[in-house]
């Protein structure tokens, strides 16, 4: 998706199972919250019966639009999931969007056991079900900060080439990957690049450090 | 310059404006000021650009992109005063709205009211009609309800008023459940909407023309008069809202079918929304007003007509002023 400042942002549509999930979820704490209701308010008599009506009424309905619009897109369950609601263009879902997709699932729900839904987001390219299809919105992943990787000591190191920008990030990426590969694999990528690098097989991981070091410049 | 000098110039800033995100996410007041916050976003994308340009590990770039998409939401966020638009609707956004759709509201009626009327008239003239419709105990349970001897010995009169609340709360849940699924199953190529319509149309005027032929018209239309201005033409906007998404499906014009639904769909949710409103006012109604047998039947009959008439003027008049709220 390219925003108006003319960057591309990346959205990462969610699929079945996770959604799934956090509909059961949400499900299993809207049940508690009714089963709660109706012991606590039934104490109240008739009174307690009708402001149970009401609060099933907007338990059963509005459950999912209140927490979309105000708590940025996540109902309980799809925040456990890390999960999130948006528009199309990546921003947050209003009100008239999220009641939209949130009425129509009494359609996807059709003719049993959310059959449509499902059916409707296997068959699309970002998993809309039908909800999703007249509202224009999307689920995606909620993004995580991620833990920046240190590099691995090693001199700064010129380049025996010119690179490219993609050659540039994957030097850089085999550095900052190298905790999470063992010492067998690191060894086997690093070796593609000896011949071109000029050096020895056993070598050529110490000078992949080396100049990634020198692209990033000094700590 | 290299990433590293890069990261260790900027990485203030960074930090500052993913500390006024988490902020403005939280919905407290931001620590930087709100007019920075244009500038400093701009300035992420920028350096978003520039790290992909000079092709910076893709963890930096992943980082500066998660700040720019956060930014992004925050920044491009659909918000304007709720209560404001809120009050736009109902003074005028709501009928004109309604106006500017009159042929699905149109068709909605006809089948609604028609099926309504035509059933009536059936089984005026064939009585025995109406158990074809519905099952023999659900109209024992009406004549019940409408029984002009159950309702002098003051049935309705002893129900204290928190049995009017529980009503209350049981009209909203029912009235406003068949509401939606009436719009929500327009999805279905019209084919729910219509199926709706005319089943409730089909159910109403089979036990408006039972509960007449056996005599029981005065407590029956008494009671139905009052709320029925708002309840019928909220089914009936609710059925109409829901046409057009199926119309949308089945003859979307120029648009593709996709942009042809969103575009049925913002443009319906509105008619539902103003049906939400109607049903309230309606259960309250019906509620509170209609199950009072204090007043007399006629009381009733001119106030329902009035009510009427008050429906018939708002969507008739209301929001044509130059002036209007928006």
């Amino acid at each position: 998706m390219e925003t108006p400042e003319g960057i591309d942002l990346l959205l990462r549509p969610a699929g079945l199972v996770p959604r799934a999930l956090a509909f059961t979820l949400d499900l299993v704490i809207r049940a508690a919250i009714l089963l709660a209701l109706f012991i606590g308010l039934g104490l109240l008599g008739t009174f307690g019966m009708g402001l149970a009506a009401l609060l099933l009424f907007l338990v059963q309905w509005w459950y999912m639009v209140l927490f979309e619009v105000l708590n940025q897109g996540r109902t309980p369950g799809k925040q456990w999931l890390g999960l999130r609601v948006v528009h199309d263009d990546g921003t947050p879902v209003g009100w008239t969007s999220s009641l939209t997709r949130n009425l129509l699932r009494f359609v996807d729900m059709l003719p049993f056991g959310y059959f449509l839904g499902a059916l409707s987001c296997l068959g699309h390219p970002v998993f809309k079900r039908l909800g999703d299809l007249a509202a224009g919105t999307l689920v995606i992943y909620q993004e995580k900060p991620q833990a920046r990787p240190e590099l691995p000591p090693a001199e700064a190191q010129q380049p025996p080439f010119s690179l490219t920008l993609d050659d540039q990030r994957a030097l850089i990426g085999f550095a900052e990957r190298q905790s999470s590969l063992s010492a067998e694999r690191r060894l086997e990528l690093a070796a593609i690049l000896a011949e071109p690098l000029r050096t020895t097989r056993e070598e050529a991981e110490t000078r992949i450090h080396g100049i990634a070091r020198g692209l990033l410049g000094p700590q | 310059m290299k990433q590293a000098a890069f990261e260790r110039r900027y990485q203030p800033a960074w930090l500052a404006f993913a500390a006024q995100l988490d902020a403005l996410e939280r919905g407290k007041p931001p620590p930087m000021q709100a007019d920075a916050f244009p500038a400093a976003y701009r300035q992420i994308c920028q350096q978003l650009a520039l790290s992909e340009a000079r092709g910076y590990s893709s963890h930096l770039i992943e980082q500066l992109q998660q700040l720019a998409l956060r930014g992004h939401q925050q920044f491009y966020r659909h918000r304007s005063p709720l209560l404001g638009r809120l009050l736009g609707f109902v003074l005028g956004g709501f009928a004109r709205s309604v106006r500017a759709q009159w042929r699905y509201v149109l068709a909605a009626s006809l089948l609604f009211y028609g099926s309504l009327i035509s059933m009536g008239m059936l089984v005026h003239a064939f009585p025995e009609l109406v158990y074809s419709l519905l099952p023999a105990d659900q109209v024992a349970q009406m004549e019940r309800m409408y029984d002009p001897d159950a309702s002098r010995l003051g049935r309705f009169a002893e129900r204290g008023s928190g049995d009017d609340w529980l009503m209350f709360g049981y009209y909203v849940m029912n009235n406003i459940g068949i509401a939606f699924q009436t719009f929500a199953s327009g999805l279905l190529f019209g084919l729910g909407s219509l199926f709706f319509l005319l089943f409730n149309g089909l159910t109403i005027g089979a036990v408006a023309g039972h509960l007449t032929e056996i005599g029981y018209h005065q407590p029956f239309w008494s009671f139905v008069i009052g709320h029925g201005a708002f309840e019928l033409t909220a089914i009936t906007l609710a059925g109409a809202a829901g046409l057009r998404l199926g119309s949308a499906l089945v003859a979307p014009g120029r648009l593709t079918r996709g942009a042809a639904l969103r575009q049925a769909a913002a443009l319906g949710i509105r008619l539902v929304c103003g049906a939400i409103g109607l049903l309230l006012i309606a259960a309250f109604v019906e509620a509170y007003w209609s199950s009072m047998t204090v007043v007399s039947p006629t009381t009733k009959y001119v106030v329902g007509a009035l009510l009427w008439l008050l429906v018939a003027s708002y969507f008739a008049f209301a929001g044509r002023s130059r002036h209007a709220a928006d």
